[in-house]
């Protein structure tokens, strides 16, 4: 056996078991870090508008339909929530600071009930400028929301640029977030 | 034609005599049931992301069971039942993921698999054959390790 053979046959082994190990190392900190979400899906919304609805609003808000989001004056967010939904209240702290940063968030109670909502939001504050109620979750089935929270990114042109699905963090809000604002600004 | 007409009356009756089933929240025939049960079997729940819709106990998976009842009862046809939720869901949403060019990879496994297998096979083998005839100096030095 020549010496480059025994060398490869060693090397290259041992190269595959290292570039494998290094993968998987760094999909687990990215997991950890929260960069990247393997329950994750991409919504097939991104590039475009929200599909038809009209939805009554809810807690003594105005409710709204697609066309009112069609071409808002800056971008903005539309937030997936239900008061039965828990990690909806860790986010809402996260939605109040953006909500006074200028940031018009409008909301969507999925299969909510009006007692419990108003609740929810006596204790957790109100960042929305508009509730709309899907009572019966038509409509999110339409727009493809599989779990709340879910925050949908609209931009001035009515088009969805971004879906996040479970409770907005600082990292999300820093990472990708701020980023999409500046960019659609 | 008056046989005809009697029996265009009796044609209603044939349904009722087939068994009807009610599953969430959808009156359908046993056949129409069976069609669905096939169609949901073929979509991933996506609350519980490796079960199938017909088999999940997730309230989102009865929406979309009851949704897809609905539709065969219409007698929308099988295709654009799944092109409804891969709409709203993505291609995720199915069990088995077309071949794109976004999953070809998935399929070309196998076959990249076996090439490799191959290769390495066919690269790592021993040469076999008898080995070359032994120099004046190779068989002395043999002559005095058999010796010692």
């Amino acid at each position: 056996m020549s010496p480059l053979r025994r060398r490869l046959m060693f090397g290259v082994p041992l190269a595959l078991a290292v570039a494998g190990g290094e993968g998987f190392y760094i999909l687990l900190r990215r997991m950890q870090t929260q960069k990247y979400d393997p329950h994750a899906l991409p919504s097939p919304l991104i590039g475009k508008r929200p599909p038809a609805f009209t939805l009554p609003g809810a807690a003594g808000m105005a409710g709204f339909t697609n066309t009112d989001i069609a071409a808002p004056p800056k971008p903005m967010l539309v937030n997936w929530f239900a008061s039965w939904c828990i990690p909806c209240a860790e986010e809402a702290a996260m939605l109040g600071r953006l909500a006074q940063q200028g940031l018009d968030i409008w909301g969507i109670a999925y299969e909510d009930d009006t007692r419990n909502l108003a609740q929810f939001l006596a204790t957790n504050g109100n960042p929305y400028r508009r509730i709309a109620a899907d009572a019966d979750g038509t409509t999110a089935i339409n727009w493809g929301v599989y779990g709340v929270p879910e925050t949908y990114f609209i931009d001035k042109t009515g088009i969805v640029r971004w879906r996040y699905a479970g409770a907005l963090t600082d990292d999300i809000v820093t990472s990708t977030l701020n980023p999409l604002l500046a960019k659609y600004a | 034609m008056r046989r005809l007409i009697f029996l265009l009356l009796l044609l209603p009756a044939l349904a009722l005599a087939q068994d009807m089933v009610t599953r969430d929240g959808v009156t359908l025939t046993q056949t129409q049931e069976t069609r669905a049960e096939n169609i949901g079997g073929q979509l991933r729940c996506l609350v519980c992301q490796n079960e199938s819709i017909e088999d999940s106990n997730a309230k989102l998976a009865g929406q979309l069971r009851s949704i897809i009842r609905t539709q065969v009862v219409q007698g929308v046809p099988d295709k654009s039942i799944l092109q409804y939720m891969v709409q709203r869901y993505g291609i995720f949403v199915l069990l088995k993921p077309p071949v794109s060019p976004f999953t070809f990879m998935l399929y070309a496994m196998p076959v990249l698999a076996l090439l490799v297998g191959f290769s390495a096979f066919w690269f790592g083998r021993r040469k076999t054959g008898a080995p070359a005839p032994l120099n004046a100096d190779e068989a002395a030095r043999l002559e005095v390790l058999i010796n010692e």
